[in-house]
């Protein structure tokens, strides 16, 4: 318990470190995502070539594989290039190699996500729309988009969850997020179980905030929805 | 510029052609709508009515044939594929803010309430202040008798509540002319009358209106003409006193035949 206390404060730092990686792939997933879905959903077949590769590639390949590839990849092509260049030794932050990883994988499972809300908005009340004479780019925010929210959801939701708990993958590229530090404090105490039990339960709580988060948006977007 | 636009018709269809892939629905129609006309467009399935309406606010692109909306052609160009498509994207958008649609499912947007759904159009397309179209969209609730339910969403309204506030939705732009879809098709019985009532005082308004429907009775005492289409071809036309009771199509008096079994 005393080394549970001692180790506190560090594990807390590795928290906040999870949460900012898994904040900002979030909005990294979110603007891939609605491209992705736009892109697969358009009628270009160059789009729909390209975001279908996307998907079927990041969602065949195991993320901690991706991981090791752009970081360590990532590392070596760029200065590659940058030698080439002129350029000096350019360091990858593994922070920044972090944030861009999760949020390319998830860009991809948003994408489904995104493209079965935007199928599911009713092609009636989009015709509407355009029949009173607005703008595709009206449509999309003023009509699809609001109703896609709903839609979208509970996959969304679920993708979140997911994201958040892959970060603990960044402990592998050496990121000092709380997996790390748990590592790290129970090697030195030689109490491992106890301090990934701390991490489990400090997850738990971020899951469970994001609950109550997504059911709030839940409510908040079926206004107006009959119940089934 | 202006004497055209007075002598034009309010509509005018020229020789409309309209293909679904190897399925002629429409075969040729041509037609003319001056302004105060009511005219109601009969026709059994697959008559092509309901096509024929939606080619004329380009939900539906037409294979061939022009569409004039008072007086002025809406441009169509022809792809590399050989498909058409309408040329000018800004004009198409114009015309149809004044061409206001009723559709048979209504289409209210679920997520707004009634009032939202009658405010949205105009203050995203004809860019009005929200003041002005909310004053604008409880006066014409008022007139369809839905301005109890102005805040209710589509949801918890019965179909014919839905229609009446989708007709608010269709005045709020005030347009030239008013394409209805067959409105209450999908209604029960019951519900149908209340959205006859409204859309006979606004054809005693002097609306221009082009109504596909089923309701002989409208057709017969609200229309100042009367159309069925038959196989994609206009086969009966004229006033509605004369075509009811001396049909001169054989087509249009089977169809009538079977209507009043």
């Amino acid at each position: 318990m005393n080394d549970i206390i001692a180790y506190f404060p560090l594990i807390l730092k590795g928290m906040l470190l999870t949460v900012e990686v898994a904040l900002l792939s979030l909005l990294i997933s979110i603007l891939l995502g609605m491209i992705g879905a736009l892109a697969k959903l358009s009628k270009s077949r160059i789009a729909q070539s390209i975001a279908g590769t996307y998907t079927t590639i990041i969602r065949g390949i195991p993320d901690l594989v991706l991981m090791t590839i752009i970081f360590f990849g990532g590392q070596i092509l760029l200065n590659n290039i940058g030698e080439n260049l002129g350029w000096d030794y350019i360091d990858v932050s593994p922070f920044v190699a972090g944030v861009l990883t999760i949020g390319f994988i998830f860009g991809a499972y948003m994408t489904e996500s995104f493209r079965g809300g935007i199928l599911a908005v009713s092609r009636g009340e989009i015709e509407a729309g355009y029949a009173f004479g607005m703008t595709p780019f009206k449509v999309f925010l003023r009509i699809t988009l609001p109703a896609m929210v709903r839609h979208a959801l509970p996959g969304f939701g679920n993708n979140w969850l997911v994201l958040a708990k892959t970060t603990a993958l960044v402990s592998v590229i050496g990121l000092q997020d709380m997996v790390y530090k748990a590592s790290l404090a129970g090697g030195s105490t030689r109490k491992p179980f106890t301090f990934y039990c701390v991490v489990a339960f400090l997850f738990l709580i971020i899951t469970g905030v994001s609950d109550v988060g997504v059911r709030w948006l839940d409510r908040r977007y079926s206004v107006g929805v009959r119940r089934a | 510029m202006d004497r055209m636009a007075e002598s034009a018709p309010a509509l005018r269809v020229e020789d409309l052609y309209k293909n679904f892939g190897s399925i002629e629905v429409l075969r040729g129609i041509s037609l003319e709508a001056y302004e105060h006309d009511v005219i109601s467009i009969l026709g059994s399935s697959g008559s092509g009515k309901s096509t024929l309406l939606r080619c004329i606010n380009l939900l539906e692109t037409p294979t061939s044939g022009k569409v004039y909306v008072r007086g002025e052609l809406i441009k169509m160009r022809k792809l590399r594929s050989g498909e058409r498509q309408a040329e000018d994207r800004k004009q198409v958008e114009r015309i149809r803010s004044k061409l206001a649609m009723v559709f048979q499912q209504f289409n209210l947007w679920a997520h707004m309430t009634v009032l939202q759904n009658v405010m949205e159009a105009p203050v995203n397309v004809l860019n009005i202040t929200k003041a002005e179209a909310q004053e604008r969209a409880e006066t014409l609730l008022q007139r369809v008798g839905m301005i109890e339910h102005k805040s209710y969403y589509p949801a918890h309204l019965s179909g014919g509540q839905m229609q009446r506030a989708a007709i608010a939705r269709a005045l709020a732009m005030e347009p030239d002319m008013l394409l209805f879809d067959e409105p209450t098709s999908a209604l029960d019985p019951e519900l149908v009358g209340e959205v006859l009532k409204v859309m006979r005082s606004l054809a005693e308004e002097g609306r221009t209106m082009l109504v596909v429907t089923h309701e002989m009775g409208f057709a017969r005492e609200v229309s100042s003409r009367v159309i069925f289409l038959d196989e994609g071809l206009i086969v009966e036309s004229g006033d509605p006193q004369q075509v009811f009771n001396n049909p001169e199509s054989d087509r249009f008096r089977e169809f009538l035949a079977g209507a009043f079994k």
